[in-house]
């Protein structure tokens, strides 16, 4: 099978359903001539030409605002944030316009919102956020986290397949550290389904996005110590998978819920409040948070350096857990 | 002028489009009375209450010219433009009154109806939205080759927020069949337009963004028919979008709890004597197109209409309370929008509510 970069697996899901659906056309800020500020729409202006892969203005509101009326014509665009803290100028469109347009009357926009998140890069407040969770909160939308390359070409598709607006928040880390096995040709991974990225006994380590992988490098660490993490990447955030959040918590009895958002309003609180309605019995021990403390990402690389989770900081919290 | 009077003469409609008009501005009129002045003083209407009294002429001219396979994104006071597109007054009516069988089944409120297979995309509340909504309509609309148009209505103090500016400029550069109508009504709630906008006129805002802007009197369905039919015909023939300014005035408050007491008196009077709908009934009139007697009757056809259409939705049952957890994501059997009314009503579709997956 062959091995791709997590950036590569992207373009790859694109470009596929590009080919398969002539609905299926991107827009968005320098995607064509340059092929994006990462390169993941590099070669498809070529390939699909100009009325499929439009360069837009500096209008990130009109950008959302334009694939929902193109969705709403019956097309399936794919947008592109040229950084997913850019979103912001589009929110409008994204909370009120796209996601409430079939609760209100009915009609389908399948749209798909993509761009990197994410911090690790030194890119400071305003290319480094990890702002999933502005969106998890607004019903009527799906997100989408992929960590492998495996998932981000599987979720690509079902992004793009599915009838509903979906946000797919790559993190800009990962695009070519990332490297795993994509199969050629066709596949999807379901919207709303997690995966077990590692399996384990002692401690469930619930996380996605790069966070996945910090939790298997302490998972690798620990092991050497004698104790078994679990580690559950969510891949979706909404809808996110409760019976697979639930079944590792019943599996190992302990939890850490681990992500590189900030802390307040984030997906661990929603998880933890799961967790105390249904696996309160199953709970051997206190629901540990690890995540980004509540302040912006900072820019100087010891200031970002504190702000981020890493292997260490789980590794320290799962022992003493572990000791509990 | 004399181009634009040289074109006013060329696109001038025909006797029957001239009775049609007459008609729905009358409708129209007289719909928005019965549910701003009646029906929500009685309680049967809840919630905000927005009309376009005074201000009908511009849906009326525009949306009239529309063909099948054009979009329109109408403003919340643009009720003829829904009615021409095909919604009816009994959806119209269920909806105000939060009907079950209302086209949104009682989820959202006063004229916020969309229907692709009519061309119609609602307003939302936070105002512009629509405009590039309207671009990306165009875009598809344009790419199809089949010379149809997208025509978005928003009223003057909507031009403030950048999603205006950001359609207008896209729709330019991408040279998109749009039709920009600024029904400009001279106050944004209590706002007039001194402390909206620093110049005299919008039309500016066309050229500044490259392409025809042009001022209309908005009252005068006349004119709007044949600024519009211009603006409609540049978009069909791939010339690229239009910024129409057309001036009017709100006869009544931003809603139907505000008195308008900040809009000095005088101005009612004098705006009330450019009414549309009179200058155009004396108009048919007088070219004999339409007899005082004939006017009698189309008065009492429509008075009937909306009897029914409030008679329809009183008597519509409310939602439950529990269909409001339905349809919050387009799933597997996402066929809510699709349906006739009645067979919503028969078969609720299933729960796609935001655990589920469905790919």
């Amino acid at each position: 099978m062959p091995v791709m970069t997590y950036l590569d697996a992207i373009r790859q899901g694109i470009w596929e359903e590009m080919e398969r659906d002539p609905s299926v056309f991107l827009l968005g800020e320098d995607i064509g001539d340059y092929g994006g500020a990462f390169k993941v729409t590099a070669g498809m202006l070529k390939k699909f030409g100009a009325e499929r892969v439009i360069d837009t203005p500096i209008s990130e509101s009109a950008i959302v605002g334009a694939a929902v009326g193109a969705a709403l014509m019956g097309m399936r665009p794919v947008a592109e944030m040229q950084f997913m803290d850019f979103i912001s100028c589009g929110f409008d469109q994204i909370v009120n316009m796209a996601a409430k347009i079939h609760y209100r009357w009915g009609a389908k926009v399948p749209l798909v919102i993509r761009g990197p998140s994410g911090a690790g890069v030194h890119g400071g407040p305003f290319h480094s956020q990890s702002n999933e969770m502005w969106f998890v909160h607004t019903p009527g939308l799906k997100v989408v986290v992929p960590a492998t390359a495996y998932d981000a070409k599987g979720l690509i598709k079902a992004a793009i397949r599915d009838d509903n607006p979906v946000l797919y928040f790559e993190h800009k880390f990962l695009y070519r550290r990332i490297k795993d096995e994509v199969p050629e040709g066709d596949y999807t991974v379901p919207i709303g389904q997690a995966r077990v990225a590692r399996e384990g006994t002692d401690i469930a380590v619930i996380t996605y996005g790069a966070m996945v992988w910090t939790a298997l490098e302490a998972a690798e660490q620990l092991a050497k110590e004698g104790v078994s993490l679990e580690v559950v990447d969510l891949r979706s955030l909404l809808p996110y998978d409760e019976q697979a959040v639930l079944a590792t918590v019943r599996k190992c009895n302990k939890v850490i819920l681990l992500h590189e958002g900030t802390r307040t309003g984030g997906m661990a609180g929603e998880l933890a409040a799961l967790l105390a309605e249904k696996a309160f019995e199953d709970l051997d021990g206190p629901i540990v948070r690890i995540t980004a403390p509540d302040t912006p990402v900072p820019f100087s690389p010891p200031l970002e350096e504190f702000f981020l989770p890493n292997a260490k900081k789980v590794a320290e919290a799962a022992r003493k857990l572990a000791a509990y | 002028m004399t181009k634009s009077r040289n074109h006013r003469i060329a696109q001038f409609p025909d006797a029957d489009t001239l009775g049609r008009m007459l008609y729905y501005l009358k409708l129209t009129r007289a719909a928005e009375e019965r549910i701003e002045r009646v029906l929500y003083r009685q309680g049967k209407i809840v919630g905000g209450v927005y009309v376009g009294r005074g201000q009908e002429a511009i849906a009326v001219g525009s949306a009239i010219q529309l063909d099948e396979g054009d979009v329109v994104l109408p403003s919340h006071r643009d009720f003829a433009a829904y009615v021409i597109r095909g919604f009816t007054l009994k959806e119209i009516f269920a909806n105000w009154m939060g009907r079950a069988n209302g086209p949104t089944r009682g989820r959202d409120n006063t004229l916020h109806l969309g229907d692709m297979a009519r061309g119609v995309i609602p307003i939302i509340s936070h105002l512009g939205d629509t405009c590039p909504v309207a671009c990306g309509v165009a875009m598809v609309l344009k790419w199809r080759g089949q010379g149809n148009v997208a025509v978005v209505h928003f009223g003057e103090g909507t031009t403030s927020r950048g999603d205006v500016h950001e359609a207008m400029n896209w729709a330019a550069v991408m040279k998109l069949p749009v039709v920009f109508i600024c029904n400009n009504n001279a106050y944004a709630y209590s706002t007039p337009v001194e402390k909206q906008y620093a110049v005299k006129d919008l039309t500016v805002r066309g050229p500044a963004y490259g392409m025809p802007g042009v001022k209309v009197d908005g009252n005068d369905v006349l004119a709007v028919y044949a600024a519009a039919a211009k603006a409609i015909a540049r978009g069909r023939a791939g010339a690229g979008p239009s910024f129409l300014e057309c001036k009017t005035f709100r006869m009544t408050g931003h809603s139907a709890h505000d008195a308008a007491e900040y809009v000095p008196h005088d101005l009612f009077k004098r705006w009330e004597e450019k009414d549309p709908i009179r200058r155009l009934e004396k108009r048919l009139r007088a070219e004999k197109i339409l007899t005082r007697g004939e006017i009698s009757e189309m008065d009492a056809k429509i008075q009937k209409e909306i009897d029914d259409a409030a008679a329809f939705a009183e008597a519509s049952p409310m939602p439950e309370g529990e269909t409001g957890l339905e349809d919050v994501y387009c799933g597997q059997n996402c066929n809510w929008g699709k349906t006739s009314v009645v067979s919503r009503l028969l078969s609720f579709a299933t729960d796609n509510g935001p655990r589920t997956t469905d790919n």
